[in-house]
């Protein structure tokens, strides 16, 4: 049996087996220098705050390559605001997590008693009530939540922005992050400077004109504008500036990555 | 999927949610039981590790393609291979192309060195409206980054309506990749596979 090939073999048509030992070389030195700047990247992303907490593991590139890009692109940029027609009506308040018996004692008190306690790297580590919180000149700003299931709401929100509260307490200049807590014991979130001094991110104290209401983390919620819903935890009562998130929970920043979810959700 | 099915229904605009009306729902339960799915149970929730995948994923995306097309740009594979010349683009060729697609005839052995006309057509379309199409979609559902470039989404209707279109350029791609196999099948998995991956063709050899 003859093997007559169909067509004249071009040169392109050259069999695989013929990678040129040049072509290997090459290629081994490319990506030599490619592993060697990525160390050099790391070291240089470290140096400037590029890192979040869970850039461990599997997805940890993916999670450091976003939060980097998006510290680099989008640190100092507003988030959306809408008109006052476009305020999704009727409010959306979505799932509660159960209420335990320290809100419900505070709830039955008007939130009267109602703390908010400030600590770590603080001149002043304080307590505010609400009405100390209420006293300071307040802000609204038309935003969207959106969570991280798929749904989205309009509201505007009323508070004093976080900025003003940690001045008032003089933050140490070390500072790297805030660590917030819920009343709940499961929740617990924390942001970088550049989004706690954020002009948008708020202590929310009230929504559409009125007080906010329990359902959308009333009577206290830490309002993240340009993250997912999940960062801004409902029923705050406590928070504390660091330069470690080492120190909290598993070391990962926060309740969510703990959960399986990204600590940084400006996505 | 994992993340569709945590809020498997679709709205245009701004905003939407339990209490909005829909573009459409997909007909299954949900993951989370926030939604009223009218199913009686929810599906197991996989949303957190789906969503790591999805992110790093998409990098990955970005990276080879954007390696692809420059590389495609300068060793002239975009001008030889993928831009139908002129004689491709009569009539005549074009529905001699789409009738021979019709009777499945398999490649001529010319055509396995070449692409033809209505492929080179769909891979354009893949790679310069898809792809690009489904990262801006993407971003456009960002809150931080449409922070930084409100057009983004505002061209697009809303962040609600820049989930929905994302949701169906993914299916075009699905679809894409699932017809793209399907004809590598045909045309002989062994040899094709061969030609993708390291960009030879071998010559196809007769009487065997």
């Amino acid at each position: 049996m003859s093997e007559t090939s169909t067509r004249e073999p071009s040169p392109r048509d050259l069999s695989p087996r013929t990678l040129s030992r040049r072509k290997l070389i090459t290629t081994g030195l490319a990506a030599t220098a490619g592993v060697a700047g990525l160390g050099v990247a790391a070291r240089i992303a470290q140096r400037y705050g590029l890192i979040p907490p869970d850039h461990g593991g599997f997805y940890g590139l993916g999670e450091t390559l976003t939060y980097a890009s998006q510290r680099l692109l989008t640190r100092h940029s507003l988030a959306r605001e809408f008109s006052r027609s476009q305020i999704s009506q009727p409010p959306f308040p979505n799932e509660m997590p159960p209420l335990n018996d320290a809100f419900k004692s505070l709830q039955a008190g008007g939130f009267a008693d109602w703390r908010l306690s400030v600590s770590g790297m603080v001149a002043r580590p304080s307590s505010f009530s609400l009405a100390q919180l209420k006293s300071y000149p307040s802000r609204s700003q038309i935003t969207m939540v959106q969570c991280e299931e798929g749904w989205s709401y309009i509201a505007e929100w009323i508070g004093v922005p976080l900025s003003q509260v940690l001045q008032a307490v003089e933050v140490h200049p070390q500072a790297k992050y805030v660590v917030y807590f819920s009343i709940d014991p499961d929740w617990w979130e924390s942001i970088d400077m550049a989004d706690a001094l954020h002009p948008q991110t708020f202590l929310t104290y009230g929504m559409n004109g009125g007080e906010l209401p329990v359902g959308n983390g009333g009577p206290l919620r830490l309002r993240v504008a340009r993250q997912l819903g999940y960062k801004s935890v409902k029923f705050i009562t406590h928070l504390t500036v660091t330069d470690n998130l080492k120190t909290f929970g598993k070391g990962l920043g926060s309740s969510a990555p703990e959960g399986g979810y990204a600590w940084y959700a400006g996505i | 999927m994992e993340i569709v099915i945590s809020h498997p229904r679709f709205y245009w605009g701004e905003t939407g949610n339990d209490l909005t009306p829909t573009l459409f729902k997909l007909p299954i339960p949900a993951s989370r039981n926030l939604v009223q799915s009218g199913y009686g149970y929810v599906l197991p929730d996989q949303n957190g590790w789906s969503r790591y995948l999805h992110f790093q994923s998409a990098w990955l995306l970005v990276f080879t393609g954007l390696l692809y097309v420059a590389f495609s740009l300068l060793n002239g594979h975009l001008r030889k291979d993928l831009l139908p010349d002129g004689a491709d683009l009569s009539w005549r060729a074009f529905s001699k192309s789409i009738a021979s697609h019709l009777r499945f005839e398999r490649p001529s052995a010319a055509e396995a060195l070449s692409y033809n006309m209505l492929q080179r057509l769909s891979y354009l379309f893949v790679i310069f409206i898809l792809f690009p199409f489904v990262i801006w979609t993407g971003l456009a559902m960002s809150p931080a980054f449409v922070s930084a470039v409100p057009a983004a989404v505002n061209v697009l209707g809303g962040q609600q309506s820049a989930r929905t279109l994302h949701f169906f350029v993914s299916l075009a791609l699905v679809l894409f990749l699932l017809v793209h196999v399907g004809m590598v099948w045909f045309a002989g998995f062994k040899s094709r596979m061969w030609a993708m991956i390291t960009g030879r063709a071998a010559v196809p050899k007769e009487g065997a």
